[in-house]
């Protein structure tokens, strides 16, 4: 299939999907329904650098709360549509990515691991001590309860996010199948042996990490205008980072179905779990399968359906 | 600015004391992911399983928190030979890239501490004991008993490790597998079992930690979370594999740490190990003591 018609068929998908939850007509479904997408984002996002090129990053909330914090700043400083601030998120964090893999990417895969835990807590401190947006009080954004054409807000952030959605998972399948591609999963593969051959190993890993953090970003700028309000410790908070681990590794790391899959799935069991239980059983959930499935399924949903219709074929 | 003379000296006994803490918290780290080479990123969510431990049986029995860390010893031994069992075969006979071992400890360390969110709730808990609360005064120099106990019962946990490492055969075994193992299956030794041994050690040490920790401050679940960047920043500081390394580089930090809050806020301080270790990762990643 190729790329344009591809993303034809997802922008077709995110129409009916749009279409079937304003036929519904719940305020919930699309407050719910925006969170998962927010999910399949951010899973999509990790992929890009966890699943392709084996480098694991613990700080995915801190690209998040760039992109929330990001959008904070300019409402209270020049208010611009949120479209733009997407677009800002997603600069600013994309930078801090490659600023991060400039800093850790030349060492083994351990320290980029720990130095991203560590880049969550130093800005989470930085953000925690600057008051101009908010400090650890946290800061309030107002937001219209219409929005033109449209109608309700919500459905507009639903929206914005659906359209995201498209472009994450269009850009997670142009770089499977590009040169791009091949090269990040060398990487995987055996970094030695693609230095060796010539691959720009540390290039190739700056343009992951700056690719994927930017998307965390542009996932993050719209979530002060969701919640009305965001303080350090829920733009930080670690759930993203488990979550966006946990998404493509239960789904599956090696192609974007993967992650899309593992977003469905637990961000669904996390709402339920929510609503029915309280939200500490959610995300139990969450690292208990996160745990099993390392251990049991290593290729995640993706590898275990295809070992079933290989066993069956075979 | 002028600095007075006894802040600043007090600054430095209390940071000293804290460094001392701090290596027992990492000395475990040290052996699992200096060593072993295991990133064994859940150690702290044990240390706080610990303080929980310590806690439940300080409030039920009255039992001196030290005292039954010790008694857990063993406990936290066989889980750790557990846990280094299902990593083993899980991941590291089977060869499986790093990625999955790393997700795997952070599962573990997100786990423990749902679980002890969802059976004690956020709350701050803390242990009663004698020697919480008074302190010595030395002319101008505050040593509070509730930091110095802890300190004192860190070194010689130190000290016995470090004896233990390099006056052992077991000991060397566990330093020699870091270096190399054919090397050790020639002289009849298996590795597995040296590397379980190691591991199973390194989560002993979670106990006494947690411990310690609970006498030096209040916890509740998610306080693990702020040891994640300490232990590792001295683990890289002190560099990887270095136990007097540890101790230097903890002590280094708890100074650093301790003239941050006392000079520019407490809020500040969780920065500081972090602005260490990427400093240190993107200038010197061997460490001070680097092999």
């Amino acid at each position: 299939m190729r790329s344009s018609t591809f993303v034809l068929i997802c922008t077709a998908i995110a129409a009916a999907v749009f279409a079937l939850a304003r036929w519904y007509g719940n305020e919930y479904a699309f407050f719910a329904g925006y969170v998962v997408l927010q999910f399949i984002v951010l899973a999509t996002a990790w992929n890009i650098l966890g699943g392709y090129t084996g480098y694991v990053n613990f700080g995915s909330a801190a690209f998040f709360a760039v992109g929330a914090y990001t959008s904070i700043f300019f409402h209270k400083f020049y208010p611009l549509p949120i479209p733009v601030l997407i677009v800002l998120g997603g600069v600013l964090s994309g930078l801090i990515g490659l600023g991060m893999g400039y800093l850790t990417l030349r060492l083994r895969g351990a320290f980029f691991a720990i130095g991203t835990l560590a880049l969550a807590v130093v800005l989470q401190t930085l953000v925690t001590n600057w008051t101009y947006v908010g400090g650890a009080r946290g800061a309030y954004v107002l937001r219209p309860n219409e929005m033109e054409f449209i109608g309700p807000y919500i459905q507009y952030l639903f929206l914005l996010m659906l359209a995201l959605t498209v472009f994450a998972l269009s850009v997670a399948r142009g770089i499977e199948r590009s040169q791009l591609g091949y090269g990040f999963a060398t990487i995987r593969d055996d970094e030695l042996a693609a230095e060796a051959s010539g691959v720009p190993t540390l290039r190739l890993k700056l343009i992951a990490t700056t690719i994927s953090g930017g998307l965390m970003g542009m996932a993050g700028a719209p979530f002060p205008y969701y919640l009305g309000y965001v303080q350090p410790s829920s733009a930080f908070g670690l759930e993203y980072a488990v979550n966006a681990i946990a998404m493509p590794m239960i789904g599956g790391t090696t192609s974007w179905v993967g992650p899309l899959i593992g977003a469905i799935l637990l961000a669904t069991i996390q709402q339920w779990a929510t609503v029915t239980i309280s939200s500490e059983l959610g995300v139990l959930i969450v690292g208990v399968l996160l745990v099993g499935f390392v251990v049991l399924a290593p290729k995640g949903i993706v590898g275990l359906v295809g070992g079933w219709r290989r066993g069956r074929s075979g | 600015m002028e600095i007075p003379y006894d802040l600043l000296i007090n600054a430095l006994v209390a940071g000293l004391l804290l460094g001392a803490f701090y290596a027992a918290v990492t000395v475990g780290i040290s052996i699992s992911f200096g060593i072993l080479d295991i990133v064994n990123i859940a150690h702290p969510g044990f240390i706080i399983l610990g303080s929980y431990i310590a806690y439940i049986v300080n409030t039920r029995l009255g039992v001196d928190p030290i005292l039954v860390s010790i008694v857990m010893l063993p406990v936290f031994y066989m889980f750790g030979a557990i846990v280094y069992q299902v990593y083993y075969h899980s991941f590291e006979k089977r060869g499986e890239d790093p990625l999955r071992g790393l997700a795997f400890f952070f599962g573990l360390l997100f786990v423990t501490e749902v679980a002890l969110v969802i059976v004690f709730g956020v709350d701050y808990r803390y242990v009663q004991a004698p020697y919480i609360g008074p302190s010595l005064k030395f002319g101008m120099v505050d040593l509070p008993l509730r930091m110095l106990v802890p300190a004192v019962v860190a070194l010689v946990l130190f000290l016995a490790l470090q004896l233990f490492l390099t006056r052992t055969f077991m000991g060397r075994a566990i330093m020699g597998v870091a270096q190399d193992q054919l090397a050790l299956r020639l002289v009849a030794a298996s590795p597995t079992r040296i590397k379980r041994s190691a591991f199973a050690i390194s989560m002993a040490t979670a106990a006494v930690a947690g411990a310690l920790l609970i006498i030096i401050q209040p916890v509740e679940p998610s306080v693990g979370r702020e040891y994640i960047g300490r232990v590792f920043a001295i683990c890289v500081l002190g560099g990887l594999g270095s136990i007097p390394g540890t101790l230097v580089g903890a002590m280094m930090l708890g100074v650093i740490e301790s003239f941050t809050s006392t000079f520019y806020g407490p809020s500040w301080a969780p920065a500081v190990a972090f602005g260490v270790l990427l400093l240190v990762l993107a200038f010197r990643p061997a460490g001070l003591f680097g092999r």
